[in-house]
């Protein structure tokens, strides 16, 4: 295990002791060409090196800016880490965001220089480099497309190493002064900065100290035990914050290998291949995967159907007290070994699962049953409670006390109080030193004597002293009546059928709640296919009869559910309908971490809410759309909207004498 | 920062030429004294109404049709009758109208196969697969993996090719084409029964190898925006005869060619 050396203060000091003491393990992978391509910690110090000598010469220096826009490579992480050791402030894109976007950024931030992936981050700072006038380089990984580009600006990310690697050999001096460019690296340097996708508004540039994400990456690697023989996949944003800690600054504290997928369709099985032993995902993630695994079950056979049900049952009844240690009958045991071998350990392995040690989900409250569903078949999945301006760890379940509907105790460091409005506040040394170029934001946020308004509504569950998050403090709502109406709770009930991708709740101020629902293609698509559906788009098969049907029902089962909530009763769906498209970040619909945008969608689809509380069955409704490569065109559908039966409530109990 | 977005064309050499070749099939006459070349480095588009002989151009073209009269010159040597294999062998790869895949075999495999010609081990090495044969199948595999990767289709890399979507088998196919690092490629429909996203899709790669590649390339298509944006040069046929061979925006506006399309000379779109 490695010291924790403390004066090892900026991630391109950690590399130089990486390089020393880890020297021949392997750092980072990559498939390419079908095969696992390995760099050593000693190997990546030459390609850190090598480019960050190199883009010295380009011109980058302390205190700049740089964009990073690309998906998880290798060369993008090492770019990270080369920059920072000139002293230069990396400033990571979504690789899917439209020009605009990435417009706003790159000119917010005032790079001077951009490393990108491909062609197609290329063609997209074209269209808007007149807007960029700070920007002077571009570095590009990937030559494919770009042979007959004008390369004034443009720099093959090869050339900049061949470069940097020349004056290696012949500068003498080049050596010793890049290394006491490390040296003179502080703690309080900026490490990063993060554009959070704010579920309002222009996106804000979140600063992350060294101190703030070293700190942090510490603290999570010793509350997990994580040493250098873990194995990670690397394969969420590198501009989402949670990418920036595990895949790298974690990384680079503990030692432990970063496996970047061949592309992000493979990840599944990329996975599988290198058995990863610690994850961090926003739910959508654990759904998706979920959604894919009901999916393939309902097309296996009848024994294999009969099995898994059977197993699951059983999963579901024991496999959670297991995992906690619970003493639970031999028989029970007995079955859940069987089920084990049969069911759930192929299962696992399926899905590259087998080796995990410990999974957290976090950036979004996950459906109580979708996290059992995995904690039942023995992964030992955790929920995590972070934000961008903490460097991630707010609050995380320790092993032994897991909660589906909690996100567990404060992180190591780190204090957490509620306010009088009930909002989380919390005080770290992960915390942020602000908002970049603007002091109006981060006052709104973070107070003088260095606490963090989260923003979100949350109390400490009395039951398990954990802190227990409902939902955006502005979100909360009432209905007109006064009922409670907390959107988010019923959408993630809505979102655990693997027919729904994604839930729209309305009822703030209103008479009663309505949803706006959007089928999930795999899922509907595949039942489509078994019931001899036919249909001819997207918007047809969300439009069709029978799926009204089957999302009726389930509507119908939610509201049966939260009938049995008192708090909750009041809050159920009256009416639905189902949306003609997907919701897309790129209509500014989701953000770039795939959150729901409430406020922009009952906007933009303003017909249809209005519909749906004037009693209307129909609604016609024109709306543009954004394609990814920028272009809009508009698409117009005619919308059914359906009324469900709600349940009483359940009568108070009545107090049992004792 | 983008280069101009006219493409330049710059003519090569003459790769291919056909001479006056006529084709028929009993009574029906396919082709009618047809001649036109193919110049290296050119995107070259045989366009023309249904049954306008185009398929039987390119069947001509690769060998698998042996013309009643006139002939092909290829690298400067002309040839009467060959044989597809032949024609393989000399550098002339074909994708196909119909798709023509090995649809039991994964995608791997479908690529793979498209080396076969460039296998030099003989059958006992290759079944045996050690030593010499082993050493050659991981260099043949090197360069499918980088068409694979070139094609984006890695996801799909082990999936058995008659359970993808049309749009993808059609990828695959280009793929294995392009597997025999051929000198000229003939394209037949490469768009055709694919949506405006795949159709899109298809055009970069095909633009593409072009450029990437160097890769020769004769397509038939009936999509004429594509033809126009992809193509440097277009021949067009009706009736077997040849009636325009000019620059995309020429034959947009050629009589003969709004006549063979809509009858009547009204407007210019296909």
């Amino acid at each position: 295990m490695l010291s924790p050396d403390l004066t090892l203060d900026t991630v391109p000091k950690l590399l130089l002791r990486n390089a020393r003491a880890l020297a021949g393990r392997p750092a980072i992978r990559h498939k390419d060409l079908g095969i696992w391509q390995t760099w050593t910690w000693r190997e990546t110090l030459d390609q850190v090196r090598a480019f960050s000598i190199g883009l010295a010469e380009l011109g980058l220096k302390r205190g700049d800016r740089f964009a990073v826009i690309g998906g998880n490579r290798p060369r993008l992480y090492w770019a990270i880490c080369a920059g920072q050791a000139l002293g230069a402030v990396p400033v990571p894109v979504y690789a899917d965001a439209v020009a605009e976007e990435m417009a706003y950024v790159l000119a917010h931030a005032e790079v001077t220089l951009a490393v990108v992936q491909d062609q197609e981050q290329v063609d997209k700072i074209a269209a808007v480099a007149n807007r960029l006038s700070h920007l002077a380089r571009v570095v590009y990984d990937e030559p494919r497309g770009l042979k007959d580009y004008d390369h004034g600006r443009l720099i093959a990310f090869e050339e900049v190493q061949r470069t940097g690697r020349e004056k290696l050999a012949s500068d003498g001096e080049c050596l010793r002064r890049w290394e006491d460019g490390i040296a003179a690296g502080k703690d309080s340097d900026l490490s990063i900065i993060l554009y959070t996708s704010g579920t309002t508004g222009r996106s804000k540039g979140v600063m992350l100290t060294h101190q703030n994400t070293i700190i942090s990456a510490r603290n999570a690697n010793a509350f997990d035990h994580l040493e250098q023989d873990e194995e990670v996949i690397a394969y969420l944003p590198l501009a989402w914050v949670g990418d920036y800690m595990l895949s790298y600054v974690q990384s680079y504290a503990a030692g432990y290998c970063v496996n970047c997928p061949e592309t992000p369709e493979t990840v599944v099985q990329d996975r599988r291949e290198i058995g990863t032993t610690y994850a961090l995902a926003p739910p959508r993630v654990y759904e998706n995967l979920l959604t894919l695994i009901m999916v393939r079950m309902a097309d296996a056979g009848a024994l294999k159907r009969k099995l898994f049900d059977f197993f699951l049952s059983v999963a579901n009844r024991w496999g959670e007290k297991i995992l906690d240690g619970e003493r639970v009958p031999l028989t029970a045991r007995l079955l859940y070994g069987l089920g084990n071998f049969l069911i759930y350990g192929p299962l696992k392995n399926q899905f590259g699962l087998s080796r995990i040690r410990v999974g957290y989900t976090a950036g979004e409250a996950i459906g109580p049953e979708i996290f059992r569903f995995y904690r039942a078949l023995g992964l030992n999945l955790k929920q995590l409670y972070g934000q961008t301006e903490a460097s991630v760890y707010v609050t995380a379940q320790p092993d032994d006390e897991v909660d589906a509907e909690t996100v567990g105790k404060p992180s190591p460091g780190v204090e957490v109080q509620i306010s009088e409005k009930g909002e989380v506040l919390y005080r770290s040394p992960g915390v942020f030193v602000g908002y970049y170029k603007d002091p109006d934001r981060t006052a709104e946020v973070l107070t003088t004597d260095g606490w963090v308004h989260s923003g979100d509504a949350g109390f400490f569950d009395p039951k398990t002293g954990q802190l227990k998050i409902i939902d955006r403090v502005k979100d909360v709502g009432r209905l007109k009546d006064g009922t409670l109406f907390a959107p988010k709770y019923i959408e993630n009930k809505l979102k655990f059928y693997p027919n729904i991708r994604e839930a729209v709740a309305i009822g703030a101020g209103r008479d009663f709640v309505c949803a706006m629902v959007n089928i999930d293609l795999t899922a509907v698509g595949s039942w489509a296919e078994r019931n001899n559906v036919v249909y001819g788009s997207y918007q047809e098969l969300a439009g069709h009869p029978l799926v009204y049907d089957m999302i009726a029902q389930h509507i119908d089962e939610v509201n049966r559910s939260l009938a049995e909530e008192e708090v909750m009763a009041g809050a159920q769906i009256r009416r639905f309908l189902v949306l003609h498209k997907e919701l897309d970040p790129d209509d500014g619909e989701l953000t770039r971490t795939q959150k729901i945008r409430r406020g922009h969608i009952v906007d933009r689809y303003s017909p249809l809410v209005e519909a749906l509380y004037n009693g209307s069955t129909q609604a016609q409704i024109t709306t543009e759309i954004t394609f990814d490569d920028g272009h809009k065109g508009t698409i117009a559908a005619r919308i059914t909207i359906r009324d469900i039966n709600s349940y009483p409530a359940p009568a108070p109990k009545l107090e049992r004498a004792a | 920062m983008k280069g101009s977005s006219t493409r330049d064309v710059d003519l090569g050499t003459v790769l291919l030429a056909v001479e006056n070749v006529s084709l028929a099939f009993g009574g029906v006459q396919a082709l009618t004294n047809v001649s036109f070349d193919i110049r290296e480095g050119e995107i070259r588009a045989i366009i023309g109404p249904n049954g306008a002989g185009k398929t039987s151009m390119l069947n001509v073209v690769n060998g698998f049709y042996q013309p009643n009269s006139g002939r092909i010159i290829f690298k400067g040597e002309p040839r009467t009758a060959m044989r597809p294999y032949a024609a393989a062998q000399g550098g002339i790869a074909r994708t196909f109208q119909n798709l023509a895949l090995f649809r039991g075999m994964t995608v791997l495999d479908n690529v793979m196969a498209g080396r076969a010609l460039k296998m030099r081990r003989g059958f006992f090495w290759q079944l045996i697969r050690h030593g010499p044969a082993l050493k050659e199948e991981v260099e043949h595999r090197r360069g499918v993996e980088e068409i694979i990767d070139f094609l984006e289709i890695a996801a799909i890399r082990k999936i058995q090719v008659g359970k993808l979507p049309y749009g993808l088998q059609k990828r695959v196919e280009l793929g294995r084409a392009l597997a025999m690092e051929p000198d000229l490629l003939l394209l037949d429909e490469p768009m055709a029964g694919m949506n405006l996203e795949e159709k899109e899709d298809m055009s970069r790669f095909i633009l593409d190898v072009n450029r990437e590649y160097g890769t020769t390339i004769a397509l038939i298509e009936h999509d004429m925006g594509v033809v126009m944006d992809l193509s440097d040069r277009v021949v067009v046929l009706d009736y077997g005869q040849k009636i325009a061979d000019a620059t995309p925006d020429e034959v947009k506006c050629d009589k003969n060619v709004i006549r063979a399309y809509l009858g009547e000379p009204h407007g210019t779109s296909a």
